[in-house]
């Protein structure tokens, strides 16, 4: 028996101590997709590099570690350690999240408006609403992705959102992921639903913010409903610790007319893998997926993309832009499907990386899957160290060297940063960009 | 103020300038024409101190100083300036982000204090007026997308903004339309000045049409072979470039 193989079979006897203490209250159907969900995690186990998905990460870090359910752990955090999370803008419709679990004391969701519902997704489903049963799981596959199979099997809380329909939401609804010191490596696996419905508009920040420096891991899956002419933009921030393993899926789902756009921070963790699956189900839609990485040390960030065209007439847009210092390591994949039928399909994807290092390194893939024929699908990748014509070009303007280096590979982040519209945010990652370049500025001097 | 002996350099280890001798005074706009592969662009290049040249013989005297041994930052805030052949694109800076930078930079080597995006608007809008431009390319970034003629409006919008006392302007009228060759060179001609001095590099006779040089030189492998007033470059432009080849022994 291979070690991986132990630790799997590990969580599925956590799973059944889980499944006793979490039984009552929880409703049938919950219990059944549960269970569905650890059966289908036995039987395919932690992914290895022989898997096509996985060829350029090793979930190693994972099963080299055994990581505790965190659930029930509430370590005590004060409002003052919480607060400078969170962003004024929406600063009232907040929810915070510790070790997974939904903190009434430290969230604040005062204004979030009549008919708006913004909760612990535990409360919302053993409430017996039915609208978490129509949707909960019902979008991200257990079978596409072993660790969404045991988010799916470990869930027991995160963020439930649902905006009614012709409802315009002005500020963000925050949700803020903290993992604090627990004593020894815990896994959390928060799982959220946001439901926009018709005509409806929202942004929301998924944060996800590591107060420790210890090893921990949290598996997260949101999915987003979008549905007929509704909008929705999530912005979601990694910055995890610097031991910390971060595995997600986002899984977004479109009705038609409706504009989704994702806009994704990864800075933080030893170890990310996030899985990103818009399908665009209705015809006129259009999804928007942008993403920007920035790492150093042994960082390894992967985003794995999958936009499926089901409908005709949709557009989608992809944009990502990673900055690998050190030994860092990046992997990008960006999978198109058009699908019969799906035809006037608009798609375009770029991936541009840049290597401020020798030992720093990246691959991409693009992958297209086209089954239609009145179809536009454009993609482009990029990857090498900072232009030396650009670095000549600006020092010819008077700029020293290393000041014209970090403002090239500035340049490649603000150009994903442009996207956030909520100013505040985009000025506090625009700050956590340049305090990373100037750090990396700092270590080349020292070394020369 | 600037003073070019016996110049030779090379790139990957080929001769391209075989002994260029050139001296400009202030206030003088010299014209370089030449073949291609003559060598001008290299020419431009060594003088803003691309670090592909190598340098192998000679020397270059800017206002008392070796300019060989400054670094390209350095000569830019000593003065010289280059308007490039090719402008490079630049990811995600703007135009006007990247300008401050540049003039906050030379701010700095003169011991001056860094303009706010503010007070550095002000300075902008004023550059602007002088050469009749508007200002939407500012929020551009730079160069990204620029059609050939913004590309080279870009170069002299630059050149305005940093007020160099040296400028090199490498092909600037290389694929401009007649108007934008007309509206680079009025604004080239309105930073003329008795303290500056332009190096105008050229393929074309046209362009010494609007600015037009105190001096013309041609090059031709390498070498400078002929030099005369404005009038030679338009006997250059009626005999052709193979008049200077014979001249040149070449």
């Amino acid at each position: 028996m291979t070690k991986a193989s132990e630790v799997r079979d590990e969580y599925v006897t956590d799973y059944e101590a889980f499944s006793r203490n979490g039984g009552p209250g929880v409703p049938q159907w919950l219990e059944d997709l549960r269970r569905a969900a650890i059966q289908q995690f036995s039987t395919a186990g932690f992914p290895t590099s022989r898997d096509e998905q996985w060829r350029f990460t090793s979930v190693s870090r994972l099963t080299e570690t055994r990581f505790a359910v965190a659930n029930g752990e509430r370590p005590a955090l004060s409002l003052g350690e919480v607060k400078q999370h969170v962003l004024e803008a929406g600063k009232d419709q907040c929810l915070v999240f510790v070790n997974g679990i939904y903190s009434k004391e430290l969230s604040s969701t005062g204004g979030v408006p009549d008919g708006v519902v913004a909760g612990s997704l535990r409360a919302v489903a053993s409430s017996g609403s039915k609208r978490v049963e129509r949707h909960l799981a019902k979008y991200a596959k257990t079978a596409d992705n072993p660790f969404t199979a045991l988010s799916t099997a470990f869930m027991s809380d995160g963020a439930f959102l649902y905006v009614p329909q012709n409802v315009i939401l002005g500020e963000p609804i925050q949700l803020l992921f903290l993992t604090a010191s627990a004593g020894r490596p815990v896994v959390a696996h928060p799982r959220n639903l946001i439901v926009v419905d018709r005509n409806a508009a929202a942004s929301v920040i998924e944060s996800h913010i590591g107060l420790v420096d210890g090893t921990y891991w949290t598996n997260a899956v949101t999915e987003a409903v979008v549905q007929e002419n509704a909008r929705l933009h999530l912005y979601r921030v990694q910055r995890e610790g610097t031991r910390a393993s971060h595995t997600a899926t986002t899984q977004s789902h479109q009705r038609r007319d409706s504009n989704f756009t994702l806009t994704t921070i990864e800075i933080g963790a030893a170890l990310s893998r996030h899985n990103i699956n818009a399908v665009l189900a209705g015809q006129g839609a259009e999804c928007s997926l942008y993403g920007l990485t920035q790492i150093q040390g042994n960082q390894h960030v992967d985003h794995h993309t999958t936009i499926e065209h089901a409908q005709p007439q949709c557009n989608s847009w992809e944009f990502f832009n990673g900055i690998y210092d050190d030994e860092s390591r990046g992997v990008f994949t960006g999978r198109i499907v058009v699908q019969p039928g799906a035809q006037q399909t608009d798609s375009k994807q770029t991936n541009n990386n840049l290597l401020l290092s020798e030992g720093a390194r990246t691959d991409s893939q693009p992958q297209l899957e086209i089954y239609a024929d009145d179809v536009r699908c454009t993609h482009g990748a990029t990857l090498g160290p900072i232009d030396e014509r650009a670095l000549f070009y600006l020092q010819t303007r008077g700029i020293e060297s290393e000041v014209a280096r970090n403002l090239l590979t500035y340049g490649f982040g603000v150009e994903i940063l442009n996207k956030i519209e909520i100013a505040e945010l985009r000025e506090q990652l625009d700050e956590l960009v340049h305090a990373r370049l100037d750090e990396g500025a700092e270590r080349r001097r020292a070394a020369r | 103020m600037l003073e070019i002996k016996n110049l030779h350099a090379t790139v990957d280890g080929v001769e391209i300038l075989k002994g260029v001798d050139l001296t400009i005074n202030a206030g003088e706009v010299h014209a370089i024409m030449g073949p291609n592969g003559s060598g001008k662009s290299t020419l431009a290049l060594v003088l803003a101190g691309h670090p592909a040249y190598e340098v192998t013989d000679g020397s270059v005297t800017y206002e008392g100083q070796n300019l060989l041994d400054l670094e390209p930052e350095e000569r830019a805030c000593a003065g010289v300036f280059l308007a490039f052949q090719y402008p490079v694109e630049i990811h995600g800076i703007t135009n006007a982000y990247f300008l401050r930078a540049a003039v906050n930079s030379k701010r700095k080597c003169q011991g001056l204090e860094e303009l706010d995006p503010i007070d550095f608007m002000d300075v902008l809008e004023e550059k602007l007026d002088v050469i009749g431009w508007t200002d939407s390319l500012m929020e551009r970034p730079v160069n990204h997308g620029f059609s050939g003629g913004e590309k080279k409006r870009n170069e002299v919008l630059q050149m305005a903004v940093l007020e160099p006392k040296l400028a090199v302007l490498d092909e600037t009228d290389s694929g401009l339309d007649i108007d934008a060759l007309q509206a680079v060179a009025e604004a080239v001609n309105k930073l003329r000045s008795p303290v500056n001095a332009s190096l105008v590099i050229t393929h074309y006779q046209r362009l010494l049409d609007f600015i037009v040089p105190d001096f013309v030189h041609v090059l031709a492998r390498g070498r400078i072979a002929k030099s005369g007033g404005k009038e030679l470059a338009l006997e250059l432009e009626s005999k052709g470039y193979d008049w200077i080849k014979q001249l040149a022994g070449v």
